[in-house]
């Protein structure tokens, strides 16, 4: 009977809890009527997805800027409390954060239901440019804050300054139509960051979370974790009847049977439920790997 | 091999709660509120 139910592949249920989330985290009203920042005490708690702390409504900080801003500071040059926050965060569930609790990724997901005649799944060089958001990790988040300093000893936060969409959408449009005070101020600077955000927007539109796939460094970094974090998602190959509609419905382009933990896997759970044999679970504490293979583990020890 | 990786994941968090303490007790968290109770115009594309 349970497996003759029709599952529901809709994503609005991991919408709504989206559109909760960053409402929550976002939820500092005055900051848009004023054309201000929250500068409360929440702001020395770091939110899990990609959230400027620029934006009127931001509640915590981002973890990103607030990587680069405790690297490139003079009194610090290792940044324990960040970088322990991205691992307790990666460590525990990976890039569920990706697809759960990031309002940028949220903001990709609903431009890309926008119709458009022809939608790109995959194009030559997909799997080299994925690559890309490590290469801007190391070198805009971490090497040029931690060297590229001023007389003073300070790095400045060179992935929030000359990239991030995030920051132009969420924080400096916002401000800069709120608060008279930062018209004259703007430039080539704001210029070229509304070119970055346009052309991520119509990406999005045309391809599948194109910032996530090859650009946000902090997805780069909990993709390193998603192999081993404990939230996890298991394929029962008892179950599994290579049918690939999981592989075919997912918007990553991942193989769940080939690799349930890849490092591309945003844990959207369109594959659970694509899958007509149940065969592929998430959670915590969950085998790792294939049944058999445990089994053989298990004799072995 | 496939075991290894079950504790992995729990020992970064682990790791990582030792790291934000460590962190707390250095007073990074004062540069990280520092940096977000003011106004980023890197961030916003004016700085």
């Amino acid at each position: 009977m349970a497996e003759n139910k029709k599952k529901s592949s809709s994503e609005w249920p991991r919408h709504r809890f989206q559109i909760l989330w960053a409402m929550l985290t976002n939820s500092y009203l005055a900051g848009f009527s004023k054309g201000q920042i929250y500068q409360g005490q929440l702001k020395k708690l770091c939110v899990p997805g990609l959230n400027c702390y620029s934006c009127p409504g931001a509640l915590g900080s981002c973890p990103i800027g607030a990587l680069q801003a405790t690297l490139g500071s003079w009194d610090f040059k290792l940044a324990f409390y960040v970088g322990g926050f991205l691992m307790f965060v990666g460590g525990l569930i990976g890039r569920f954060v990706c697809g759960w609790l990031c309002p940028f990724g949220l903001i990709q997901d609903l431009l890309h239901k926008i119709p458009f005649p022809k939608k790109l799944r995959t194009f030559r060089g997909d799997k080299l440019l994925r690559k890309l958001k490590y290469v801007i990790l190391l070198v805009f988040v971490i090497l040029l804050p931690l060297f590229l300093v001023d007389i003073l000893g300070q790095g400045a936060p060179w992935f929030c300054k000359l990239i991030c969409p995030a920051g132009t959408l969420e924080g400096g449009v916002p401000l800069v139509l709120l608060n008279n005070t930062f018209h004259s101020a703007i430039g080539w600077l704001y210029a070229w960051k509304n070119v970055i955000l346009v052309a991520t927007i119509l990406l999005s539109i045309l391809i599948y979370r194109p910032f996530c796939k090859y650009v946000c460094p902090l997805g780069a970094v909990y993709a390193l974790f998603n192999p081993i974090s404990m939230f996890r998602y298991r394929v029962d190959e008892d179950k599994c009847i290579h049918c690939g509609k999981c592989a075919h419905v997912c918007k990553m382009n991942v193989d769940p049977v080939k690799n349930a933990n890849s490092t591309e896997c945003i844990r959207c759970g369109l594959c659970k439920k694509a899958c007509p044999t149940d065969a592929i679970s998430s959670g915590f504490g969950i085998k790792t790997g294939r049944k058999a293979e445990d089994e053989v583990l298990r004799q072995k020890s | 091999m496939r075991s290894i990786s079950r504790w992995a994941g729990l020992s970064a968090a682990v790791v990582g709660i030792c790291f934000m303490a460590l962190g707390i007790y250095r007073g990074e968290m004062t540069v990280v509120f520092e940096k977000a109770s003011r106004i980023c115009l890197e961030c916003i594309g004016i700085g």
